[in-house]
């Protein structure tokens, strides 16, 4: 019996080869092809059209493709005289100090709580997972306030990166999934490092790191993402417009430029992400990162 | 350095609870330093310090904050259950709160039954479910400032706004969106679900592939339809993933800031205005200088009201999420 690639398994393939059932399926599934087609990648479509339309058009005939031609120009308008150029750049800097910090909190605080385990680590454990329940608007005033005036140190972060990177790094989401990674680890090949002498320093560094690529690919992904996404809290560190992340200054180009200009920068500011996300689908779709994720 | 693995062992580690109690001079810094606590420590400083300061710190200070009056210039005085008070005799507190129960209902018709439709339709397509479920997610990875100024351009309320232009087509419109008092929240919402539906379609699909299969074989054997499989196997058989994602929509949307703030400031006549909304107008909004008092006492509120309505409802679904 020659089998098409088989679906869940709710129509069973005796119901497929009824042509009502069979039919009634594919008419559903293409009507939900166009659906998405149009749903999910117009709204994009219509950014990326009027991104090289001239502003004239796009204001009076919002529809219409190429009415009098396109105007590239706006894309390097954008870049250079709106400035999208730098904000890209702070946005570029910004993700990848998170990234970093990131990496290192998880992977080393995974390594000792999943290897390592002195007899304290239970007691972390149930700190982070405590901090999941917590609603993330809790920490938002006294955060705030916090990098205003440091104590200790009595320092501002303010106009400072570290102000994202530190916070951004505190993600119990990160040190859960990792943590969870290394106890799979295969613990024989741990203990043979051990035996032929390797201390913590180079099991960490020369045996876990190193195999623990595909868990490190999924948080770098969502570690990029959520900080090129975050508005909120860099529009609120980050007073000073010179080193704002592209995602703050949107609002603002949109009041100080024509629409074709602002649509541009729009349409920079979501290349990276959708190029990341088709590269790396499988971290996004293979469901790891998206408890967090849910909403409307 | 070589005995980091002790504590996995079942002896030795009950040999350790021993000599924590009777032989205490046997663990010094020397030995704590030899048997690899000093080096699993080094490993657990960025994390403790990062978390200490930028996570477990702040959440406790929220607790005090809430209780004291702060304007960050002279120091915090103690003024009790004030805050809460104030918050509570805000006539903006009640229209906040109904605004947000507004939204998560409107979110919760529009954003749940959708995105499982969806996934049952797309767990039965045969050929290239990869391109259903990458169009699906498209809209989760643009950046939320970009989805929401670009909707609010389609939104524009003039008759060349672009909903407005595609309405027109077929005859209907043109509609105020964000500009009515009655519309603003339902288009704040359409907004939202479009931006989020993706990743709840992605986790049903992954719910719905790991539905036996022997289950449906059983069905059709006693003749059962598609319909009554989706009712009688499917839906049972995922309603764990069912119950989780809707209480984190309920979480997530009770959280509801960006749309609000981005769209309509709370606007039109305070409409839109959501509790987050509310918190950061308190502490953030007044260019004299924030009320971080009564900010605080009011997350704390919710957060309490978020952590008292998971616990209650994992209380109540508990038996049905497990017969």
């Amino acid at each position: 019996m020659s089998k098409p690639s088989s679906g869940g398994g709710l129509i069973s393939e005796l119901q497929w080869l009824k042509p009502g059932t069979r039919w009634g399926m594919r008419g559903l599934q293409v009507l939900l092809l166009v659906a998405l087609v149009v749903i999910g990648l117009g709204p994009i479509l219509w950014l990326a059209k009027s991104a090289i339309t001239p502003t004239i058009d796009t204001i009076s005939h919002p529809m219409a493709l190429f009415p009098h031609g396109a105007a590239w120009s706006n894309l390097s308008q954008a870049w250079n005289d709106v400035h999208v150029g730098r904000y890209f750049w702070n946005t570029v800097v910004i993700a990848f100090g998170s990234w970093a910090v990131q990496i290192v909190v998880a992977t080393t605080g995974g390594f000792a709580l999943s290897v390592l385990r002195p007899r304290y680590a239970p007691l972390i454990k149930g700190l982070l997972l405590a901090t999941l329940f917590v609603p993330a608007i809790v920490l938002l005033v006294p955060l705030y306030i916090e990098v205003v005036h440091l104590p200790i140190v009595h320092k501002s972060l303010i106009d400072s990166y570290w102000a994202l990177w530190l916070p951004y790094g505190a993600s119990a989401f990160n040190v859960i999934i990792v943590t969870r990674f290394f106890d799979n680890l295969p613990r024989e090949i741990f203990e043979a490092a051990e035996i032929d002498g390797a201390g913590p320093f180079q099991l960490f560094w020369r045996i876990v790191l190193p195999m623990s690529k595909p868990i490190l690919g999924v948080v770098s992904v969502f570690a990029v993402l959520v900080s090129w996404k975050d508005f909120l809290w860099p529009s609120l560190v980050l007073p000073n417009p010179n080193v704002q992340p592209l995602s703050v200054r949107l609002p603002s180009i949109e009041l100080q430029t024509s629409v074709g200009v602002f649509l541009a920068a729009m349409f920079i500011a979501c290349l990276v992400p959708i190029a990341g996300f088709l590269i790396f689908q499988r971290s996004f779709l293979g469901g790891t990162g998206l408890g967090g994720a849910i909403k409307g | 350095m070589t005995t980091v693995d002790q504590p996995r062992e079942p002896a030795l580690s009950s040999e350790r609870g021993l000599s924590r109690s009777y032989a205490r001079p046997r663990r010094t810094p020397l030995t704590w330093v030899r048997g690899g606590g000093l080096a699993a420590f080094l490993f657990l400083v960025p994390l403790l310090f990062v978390f200490g300061a930028f996570s477990w710190y702040p959440i406790v200070r929220t607790a005090i904050m809430a209780f004291q009056h702060t304007n960050l210039v002279e120091a915090p005085t103690w003024v009790g259950f004030q805050n809460f008070a104030a918050v509570w005799h805000d006539p903006l507190f009640r229209v906040a709160v109904k605004n947000t129960a507004y939204f998560a209902l409107l979110a919760l018709l529009f954003g749940y039954p959708i995105p499982l439709m969806a996934a049952v339709l797309m767990s039965e397509v045969r050929k290239r479910r990869g391109v259903y479920s990458v169009l699906a997610f498209l809209p989760v990875v643009i950046p939320p400032v970009v989805g929401v100024l670009l909707w609010k351009t389609f939104y524009d309320a003039s008759s060349l706004g672009v909903f407005n232009t595609i309405l027109h087509w077929v005859g209907l419109g043109p509609y105020p969106w964000l500009q009515s008092q009655q519309w603003a929240m339902p288009s704040l919402v359409l907004y939202s679900t479009w931006a989020n539906a993706g990743a709840t379609i992605i986790i049903y699909l992954a719910a719905l592939i790991g539905v036996n299969p022997e289950l449906y074989e059983a069905a059709s054997v006693d003749g059962a339809g598609v319909l009554r499989k989706v009712w009688h196997i499917t839906l049972p058989q995922i309603r764990g993933v069912l119950l989780v994602t809707l209480i984190l929509q309920i979480i997530g949307t009770a959280q509801v800031f960006l749309e609000p703030y981005l769209f309509t400031s709370g606007g039109p006549n305070n409409a839109t205005l959501t509790v987050l909304l509310l918190i950061y107008n308190y502490a953030f909004a007044n260019s004299l200088g924030g009320n971080y008092g009564l900010a605080t006492a009011l997350s704390l509120m919710l957060a309490g009201f978020l952590v008292v309505f998971s616990l209650v409802y994992l209380r109540a679904t508990r038996s049905w999420s497990t017969r």
